[in-house]
């Protein structure tokens, strides 16, 4: 099962070191394919190089494409991460 | 400058760098080996490839020990919150895009992992020290940390650590990485110096908390100092002195004694209350733009925050903040605070704040036009969800509210009927929310100094914006630097509209408070003080010499010295007065303003 999502990077830093140390790990949580897309560029989503090399900041607009059987699952919960506007920075590393 | 004829002196070179921690040291410098991650280039046999694969995850596993266990030290000492930057570098290890592209490279070059490593890192550095966001930048010396780390592991080669430290020394190093303050001797550590960096970087941070001094971004500095030098390092103005005259060394001297005495005394002022030596108390509030801004807030010793600016919402971004996201922020404000008062200023968007998401159309007076209320009461939509989320947040704390850039009473009218209408709506859904929360009014606008009476009677207090009401009133664009030396704070002008204002809100029995960059400088302090004002609001590092300069006099001297002030014919006049006024109250402070 593929599933995307379109949203805007709400995380008052983008997805910089902390908001993206979490991305990855939420991603890895999942068995499918998480890949994230910002205009040309494409990443692994379970990647923190790859993550840090899109420098998506506040604002930007990305897509996060998860392929296999919890994508659903695996969309839902990491595009709420991006959308929360205040993220427990506490809580990553 | 001439030295006393020694050969063997060396020449004192003074170097201009980023001030990122606060304070002066003196001492010798302790040199760390520059940022050299580039290993020599070997070709291997392809038969030597799975070695060098079995070396690579050797070295990736000693890694991660060694991290951990850094994180463990960290924590334990540091807090856990120091300790966790290093979960950030165990991701980089246990990368698996990384990974998979070393050995892929390896697979194709054939050339030694230390060196194909090193390259593929080097990929990866390229692309981030071309990021705009500062933020990010300095997040390289994370991956160049773990990377450093790796390859020390893969040639089994010790460099020279900071573990080494034996004496009292001021470190100088190309960067700071957390793995290497890690491991340092914190006691033998006098301060920070290093080529590259800025205000974000580890150094930075690592400084503030030790509460030593940092410089940073100095380019070269360690090219120019050698082991053992004699170094003096300004982390207030960001300057570094190597091999000083004898000259030098003892103005610093005494520099570093007075801003010892002054620290101290500072910090001794944040428990203190804020009243005159007659026991006429004030409040010294703080100004905030983000949530996170309270715990500088509460640090320095400010008894509430007399503004928060809201702008902050829509700035950078493409689409509109919604209520939700907004009352998160006011409520975690607001609870961090109380029970010391929050005054939330409502948009003040416009003017020199731009707004990308929203189609307004450019104007030739931006600070004369469609900005802050005036925008506000037409895009009802937005200033309803404001309201909205101020409201539902009151209950969690002592909030009030203000509108900004208020001409008339007619404006705050039309806002009210605004703000009655969404608590209206709110009763009707069972939201809770404070009935009573206090909604005032900001005076920035000459003519609402001036009909400060009729506003005063429907306000619940008054805040002034020195900032505009000074542009405004003296007709100065404060960014024209043509004219830069028209804006004076201490014009007559201004001082009367402020009387004026304290006045008309004391016949209403309404407390006074002023908020722009007047409130935060000392020079001004007593004659605000001796108007009659009742709290001052600015940016908290500010607040100690406030609160400072308040305790240091009586309030019928100050009342003295306002009246006096008035009568000046020019702000410079009233200026003069007023710093011969301050050496007499606070001769230490006084004397560092005039430098």
């Amino acid at each position: 099962m593929k599933v995307q999502k379109d949203i805007i990077v709400k995380n008052k830093t983008g997805l910089h070191a902390r908001p993206a140390a979490m991305f990855v790990q939420i991603a890895n949580k999942y068995d499918s394919d998480i890949t994230i897309i910002k205009e040309d560029q494409e990443v692994d989503g379970k990647s923190i190089m790859g993550i840090l090399m899109l420098a998506a900041e506040k604002g930007s607009a990305i897509t996060i494409v998860a392929d296999g059987d919890d994508a659903e699952k695996a969309v839902e919960e990491l595009s709420k991460m991006l959308l929360s506007d205040e993220i427990d920075v506490n809580k990553v590393g | 400058m001439t030295d006393k004829k020694d050969p063997k002196r060396k020449k004192q070179i003074q170097l201009r760098g980023i001030p990122a921690a606060p304070g002066i040291a003196i001492g010798k410098a302790f040199v760390l080996g520059t940022e050299e991650i580039m290993p020599p280039k070997r070709s291997i046999p392809a038969s030597e490839i799975p070695s060098e694969i079995s070396r690579f995850e050797t070295a990736l596993e000693k890694t991660k020990r060694e991290i951990i266990e850094i994180e463990d030290k960290i924590s334990k000492e540091m807090g856990v919150e120091h300790g966790r930057i290093f979960s950030a570098h165990l991701l980089v290890l246990e990368d698996k895009v990384l990974v998979k592209e070393v050995i892929a490279r390896l697979k194709k070059t054939k050339k030694n992992i230390e060196y194909v490593f090193a390259e593929v890192l080097d990929k990866y550095v390229g692309v981030l020290s071309e990021a705009k966001d500062e933020y990010l930048r300095d997040r390289i010396t994370d991956i160049t940390d773990v990377g450093k780390r790796i390859l020390k592991n893969l040639s089994g080669v010790e460099d020279k650590t900071l573990a080494a430290l034996s004496e009292k020394s001021i470190v100088v190093a190309y960067d700071l990485s957390p793995s290497e303050t890690a491991m340092m001797h914190k006691g033998r550590v006098l301060g920070f110096v290093t080529d590259i960096g800025g205000r974000t970087s580890h150094t930075a941070i690592m400084a503030k908390s030790l509460e030593i001094p940092a410089v940073v971004g100095l380019e070269s500095v360690t090219d120019l100092v050698k082991d053992g030098d004699h170094i003096i390092m300004d982390g207030i103005h960001g300057v570094v002195i190597i091999n000083p005259t004898k000259r030098f060394l003892e103005k610093y001297q005494r520099e570093k004694k007075k801003y010892e005495s002054l620290e101290k005394e500072l910090t001794e002022l944040k428990s203190l209350p804020s009243e005159t030596l007659d026991g006429k108390k004030v409040i010294i509030g703080g100004n905030i733009e983000l949530p996170e801004d309270v715990a500088s807030v509460l640090a320095y010793g400010a008894e509430g925050i007399g503004l928060y600016r809201t702008e902050y919402f829509y700035m950078n971004r493409i689409d509109l903040p919604n209520e939700e996201e907004q009352f998160n922020a006011y409520k975690s404000v607001a609870t961090r605070i109380k029970p010391n008062p929050v005054t939330i200023r409502t948009l003040d968007l416009g003017g020199d704040k731009f707004l990308s998401q929203l189609d307004v159309p450019k104007e030739m007076n931006p600070f004369l036009g469609w900005r802050a209320i005036r925008f506000c009461l037409e895009r009802t939509d937005i200033f309803k969800a404001q309201l909205r989320a101020i409201l539902r947040a009151s209950v969690y704390g002592n909030i009030k509210m203000m509108y900004p850039m208020i001409s008339g009473v007619s404006e705050v009218r039309q806002a009210n009927i605004i703000l009655e209408e969404v608590k209206t709506e709110l009763r009707k859904k069972k939201i809770p929310f404070n009935g009573d929360m206090p909604v005032g009014c900001m005076i920035e606008v000459p003519s609402a100094a001036v009909t400060s009476d009729i506003l005063a009677k429907e306000s619940a207090f008054f805040s002034i914006g020195t900032n505009d009401l000074i542009q405004y009133s003296l007709a100065v664009d404060r960014v024209n630097e043509k004219i830069a030396y028209l804006y004076e704070p201490a014009h007559p002008a201004v001082l009367t509209l402020i009387k004026k204002v304290i006045d008309s809100g004391h016949q209403a029995n309404i407390p006074v408070a002023l908020c722009g960059e007047m409130a935060g400088d000392i020079t001004l302090t007593v004659i605000l003080l001796g108007l009659g004002l009742d709290e001052f609001s600015t940016s908290p590092i500010a607040i100690p010499e406030i609160k400072k300069v308040i305790r240091s006099v009586k309030y019928s001297e100050a009342k003295k010295i306002a009246e006096k002030a008035l009568q000046f014919s020019t702000g410079k006049e009233v200026e003069k007065y007023a710093k011969a006024k301050l050496k007499e109250i606070v001769p230490d402070i006084a004397e560092e303003l005039t430098e």
